[in-house]
């Protein structure tokens, strides 16, 4: 087991070395000359008005929070995916099955309940908003 | 030297370096994104200490999970590198109280497994754990098991509480 994390490690060495040596070598290899226009920040060719930090969506964080809970939920059936076949062959496994179902229903009533409040919408609901108010 | 030793003092390096750049940055960005050091170097003890299961959930939650939560969180807040750091509290009393409980309850359980941990390892066995921890939990975990469910249904609804009110 522990040779095949090697095999991983040696992966990421040879991937970190790939991008600081590319950095590196390119630091002594492109010319140098900057001046203010090149120097400014670049906007898809639109001139920077404003700073950097505006406030996103914030549904972008209360997405990424659904897809942690579900994640984590990912994480813990694994396990039980890798001795399904045992419990099978054990002659068990409509109890396994019934188990990690009562796991994954609660979940799923977790699932039903951001669809139908509305959360996982991301524009329509927008949409509707501004039409209520007339703008 | 043992290879594994070497590998074990480079990783332990590389983390507390990535948690100190956490700890004490300026930039609160520079420590979201330092915080990838620090799973990533957790990862890495987890696998010499043969928990292959627990580093792969390590991978997928935190660093797939929660570092892309908390890059989001320190993204969308507008002007928190400005922030200086003051708080408003509701209740005075309530923060050393909070402190009080926070270091008993770490404290104690830093106690416990310091007292109830065997250090000295006679033969370290490298072996894949996922089917032992599967039959773990359909068997003698089965309880704890069903409640982690209950669990992150009741986080996933009190976050989406919180967070809509904010949305509109």
């Amino acid at each position: 087991m522990l040779s095949d994390f090697s095999l991983v490690l040696i992966f990421a060495i040879i991937s970190a070395l790939f991008i600081f040596g590319a950095l590196f070598a390119g630091r002594f290899l492109r010319p140098s000359d900057p001046n203010t226009v090149k120097s400014e920040t670049y906007e898809c060719g639109e001139k920077a008005v404003g700073p950097a930090w505006i406030g996103f969506n914030i549904r972008f964080y209360l997405i990424a929070l659904i897809f942690v809970i579900f994640d984590v939920e990912a994480a813990l059936i694994f396990p039980v995916a890798a001795v399904f076949k045992k419990w099978i062959a054990a002659g068990q496994g409509l109890v396994a099955l019934a188990e990690i179902l009562v796991f994954i229903a609660v979940l799923v009533l977790g699932l039903v309940y951001v669809w139908v409040k509305g959360d996982l919408e991301w524009v329509k609901k927008f949409a509707q908003e501004h039409r209520n108010t007339g703008t | 030297m043992d290879i594994s030793l070497a590998i074990f003092f480079v990783i332990s390096a590389v983390t507390l370096v990535a948690c100190g750049i956490v700890a004490f940055s300026k930039n609160m960005i520079y420590s979201a994104f330092a915080l990838l050091g620090v799973f990533a170097g957790v990862l890495g003890l987890y696998i010499l200490l043969s928990a292959d299961f627990v580093a792969i959930v390590q991978l997928v939650i935190y660093i797939g999970g929660i570092l892309v939560l908390i890059l989001f969180a320190v993204m969308l807040t507008t002007r928190i590198d400005m922030a200086s750091g003051e708080r408003r509290l509701v209740n005075k009393a309530m923060e050393p109280l909070a402190a009080f409980f926070g270091i008993a309850i770490l404290g104690a359980l830093i106690w416990k497994s310091f007292f109830s941990t065997h250090w000295t390892v006679s033969r370290v066995f490298y072996g894949p754990t996922t089917a032992a921890i599967g039959e773990k939990l359909l068997n003698e975990y089965l309880l704890p098991f069903e409640i982690i469910s209950l669990l992150l249904i009741l986080g996933l609804v009190g976050a989406m509480v919180l967070g809509r009110r904010e949305v509109k």
